[in-house]
């Protein structure tokens, strides 16, 4: 198996229309570009503001982590993506292009052409996104015959191949299982076979690994980044794990309440965050080196209902951090997304005067005391980041 | 939300389980097998799933025991069989010196007060159609701990221990957060004052920045009432910041049993590093570091039918002929460490003969040797306080290795 059969296929796609006219689209040119995106639902109590007013972009070969937690809108961002909202139910507002495709009001037409084959996605569950009634072979056949015109034994053939390369023992005999007969491990496995079966130059893994044991998350990361590799591609991945975000994820991007409050490279944002909930993010969750003696320090309160989002900064009913802002600025303004203190392309939004000495002085040494003499670690990282579009 | 601040950390007493006054229970090689019926209609049992084959372990009254491991490895099993809401097979199960495995119904009933159990799904664990106070009130009424005319001061009481507000009694389960409900539920388990909790998945289900608060919640109870606690989760991080001693499973069994600090720091069975090293770690790669990762090819096998010997040698990188033969044996090691690997060490420094050999009597393939002797109760829950650490073991099997 040589990457040539994966990428042979993929040659026709149309060149991105983006950077003027024959403008030939090179590596550092963002693959997709979500511009000032807002995602709102009607309901009967009134509208649902899952994602406001949301921008980021992806290159190939890049990887960016979306975290949040339940109800951040990092799933209904992505979603959007693929035109995956119902359009009777859903106003979407602002752009968003892959590839130079814009795809918000796209017609159905174009966007199954571009669902599979340009952006594939890996869904959370793979026991509910498979069909139980077709075959695992079945079902990867569909989605490449969609896009190729082959018949069904080479298609057949591809899958069996597919399935070898994420790594499924006799993937000439277990292409005709059905899902049910597969180990979870093996059903996201069969799930990111069948994803990346037309070499899509975008996948969005949605929680792939939250279902999973850590050792066969260990072993989906592991194949994920090997594909990334080889082929390419962009990848967003979203969790709400930040461990997983720090293995994975070149760049960060924090959503809270439909909104981005932090966003920069991985290890700058992990070291240096500049934002009260990033803050709480870090110091909430034990890891298996702490200090078992010290207590969590938890988030106060809960999420926002996107119903009726809190006036101002988003966090603001749970920030412990607002009194130190002069003002009411914090329950009056919405912060914008201002560049951070510390690196390039890293920016949060905070109404403290200086979010990074914050951090360092407060917050660092309660959470890490082991990390806060070796803060400039983090100035140092902030020169080596590579430069962004 | 009643956080309380940063406190410093009074040390749980009594966790040292050598002393046998202070067990509050013992559980000795207890098993639980679901019998695979045919289908048609004579269901005869083919098979059995051996989820729990023989475990032991000790939890000493007011500490806390973690149960990790993957899905599969029979960890909740084993606490449904503390709570006996499963029947187990075999084996016994010592609470406060009296055996519960073999408890009828009627005999169980007084003793459910004392065990009770916080379920993982705080959405599927309540009952939609009861209010707040029905749900905690109800354990109340039933063992008619006290006059039900006193019964909604003591569920006020309750809902303000866990942080609710006590006014909130009438409200239904679906009017609250998914934190909330979990703090509902621990309010039921405590209702009965009982002296152990066991703790399925706990926080598992909750958002992250919840998840903390419930943890906090948990070991505020925990120190306030003195209950003991068998807290089941595949969270390494949460377990090893709850429980002074862990108990990792895989596929039925103990592999490997210690006091935290030697546990993460230095496992001595391969499925324990393997399973540590697969564990992201923000600051290790904050500061740039990354884990060597252990990869573990394929996946468990099905516990129907269970590999001979060691259940780990079919996805184990040290496996050799003994481990097909010869089940080893959970070996203490240390004061509060023990292990069951044939080749137990830290990574990297494992000898090439098995450390297992002069308590099983048998050569280094796994052959017995004549006139070695096999020693006996090799299945005993807690430490004893004379043991022979590895070295020593090391040095008298490797006498055995060759005849």
């Amino acid at each position: 198996m040589t990457s040539e059969s994966f990428l042979g296929t993929s040659g026709s796609h149309p060149a991105p229309q983006q950077a003027g006219p024959g403008a030939v689209p090179t590596a550092e040119d963002p693959f997709l570009v979500v511009d000032h995106l807002s995602v709102r639902f009607p309901t009967h109590d009134g509208l649902v503001q899952a994602v406001s007013d949301l921008s980021y972009t992806v290159r190939r070969g890049q990887t960016l982590g979306i975290v949040g937690e339940s109800g951040s809108g990092k799933s209904v961002s992505s979603m959007a993506v693929l035109s995956l909202h119902n359009p009777k139910s859903t106003r979407l507002e602002g752009s968003i292009t892959v590839g130079g495709q814009e795809v918000v009001g796209a017609d159905d037409a174009t966007m199954r052409k571009l669902r599979g084959k340009e952006v594939a996605m890996i869904f959370q569950d793979p026991l509910t996104a498979l069909h139980p009634f077709y075959t695992v072979g079945q079902q990867i056949t569909e989605a490449y015959r969609i896009h190729a015109d082959v018949s069904k034994s080479t298609a057949k053939k591809r899958a069996i191949e597919m399935l070898d390369r994420v790594g499924i023992p006799q993937a000439r005999s277990r292409v005709d299982d059905y899902p049910h007969q597969f180990s979870g491990g093996m059903r996201q496995r069969a799930m990111i076979a069948m994803s990346l079966v037309n070499d899509p130059k975008l996948l969005i893994a949605d929680e792939p690994t939250t279902a999973l044991d850590v050792t066969v998350q260990a072993q989906i990361l592991d194949l994920l980044q090997d594909l990334q590799r080889e082929f390419n591609s962009a990848i967003i991945i979203i969790t709400h794990d930040l461990g997983v975000i720090a293995e994975m994820a070149d760049d960060v991007l924090v959503m809270y309440a439909g909104r981005a409050v932090e966003t920069g490279p991985t290890k700058l944002l992990l070291t240096a965050p500049e934002m009260p909930y990033t803050w709480g993010l870090l110091s909430s969750v034990p890891d298996v080196a702490a200090d078992t003696d010290a207590r969590l320090i938890p988030i106060p309160g809960n999420p926002p209902s996107l119903l009726n989002p809190p006036s101002g900064c988003p966090f603001n009913p749970r920030c412990v951090y607002k009194p130190k802002v002069p003002g009411e600025l914090c329950v009056t303004t919405l912060p914008e997304l201002l560049p951070a203190k510390v690196g390039r392309d890293h920016r949060r939004r905070c109404h403290l005067p200086d979010p990074h000495e914050t951090y360092r002085l407060e917050v660092l040494p309660e959470i890490a005391p082991e990390l806060a003499g070796q803060e400039l670690a983090g100035q140092e990282l902030a020169g080596q980041e590579k430069v962004g579009p | 939300m009643t956080e309380t601040q940063a406190q410093p950390h009074t040390n749980l007493r009594g966790t040292g389980a050598d002393n046998k006054g202070d067990t509050l229970l013992e559980v000795i090689d207890l098993k639980k097998h679901f019998p695979v019926k045919s289908s048609g209609i004579i269901r005869r049992t083919v098979a059995h799933v051996q989820a729990v084959d023989g475990v032991s372990f000790a939890v000493p009254r007011g500490g806390s025991l973690g149960l990790v491991g993957e899905s599969g490895c029979g960890k909740s099993t084993t606490g449904r069989l503390i709570t006996r809401l499963y029947d187990p097979t075999a084996g016994r199960m010592m609470f406060e010196g009296q055996d519960i495995a073999a408890l009828s119904r009627r005999q169980m009933l007084p003793l459910r007060s004392e065990i009770q159990m916080i379920f993982q799904d705080p959405y599927s664990s309540l009952n939609p159609r009861h209010t707040v106070g029905t749900i905690v009130g109800t354990p109340l009424r039933v063992h008619k701990v006290v006059p039900d005319d006193k019964v909604l001061d003591r569920v006020r009481e309750l809902l303000e221990v866990v942080g609710l507000n006590p006014e909130h009694y009438n409200r239904y389960p679906n009017e609250f957060s998914g934190g909330q409900r979990q703090r509902i539920g621990i309010a039921r388990a405590l209702a009965l004052q009982p002296k152990l909790l066991v703790a399925d998945e706990p926080v598992s289900a909750l958002d992250v920045s919840i998840q903390a608060q419930v943890v906090n919640l948990l070991q505020d109870v925990q120190r306030e009432f003195n209950i003991a606690f068998l807290f089941i989760a595949h969270d390494l991080a949460v377990v090893r910041h709850f429980c002074p001693e862990v108990a990792v499973m895989y596929l039925g069994k103990i592999v490997e049993i210690a006091d935290r600090e030697t546990l993460y720091s230095r496992p001595h069975h391969p499925y324990t590093q393997a399973l540590l090293s697969a564990v992201p770690d923000v600051k290790q790669a904050a500061i740039g570091g990354r884990r060597e990762r252990i990869p573990l090819e394929g996946d468990v096998p099905s516990p129907v039918n269970p590999p001979s010997g060691c259940r780990f040698r079919t996805r184990c990188w040290m496996a050799q002929d003994i481990c097909a033969k010869q089940v080893p044996p959970l070996l203490q090691i240390g004061p509060r460490h023990k292990v069951a690997c044939h080749f137990a060490g830290e990574r990297g420094s494992t000898g090439a003969v098995p450390v297992t050999l002069d308590v099983l009597g048998c050569n280094s393939h796994g052959d017995p040797v004549p006139g070695a002797t096999r020693a006996a109760d090799l299945e005993t829950p807690g430490y004893s306080p004379d043991f022979d650490d590895l070295e020593t073991h090391r040095r008298k099997s490797a006498e055995l290795a060759d005849r």
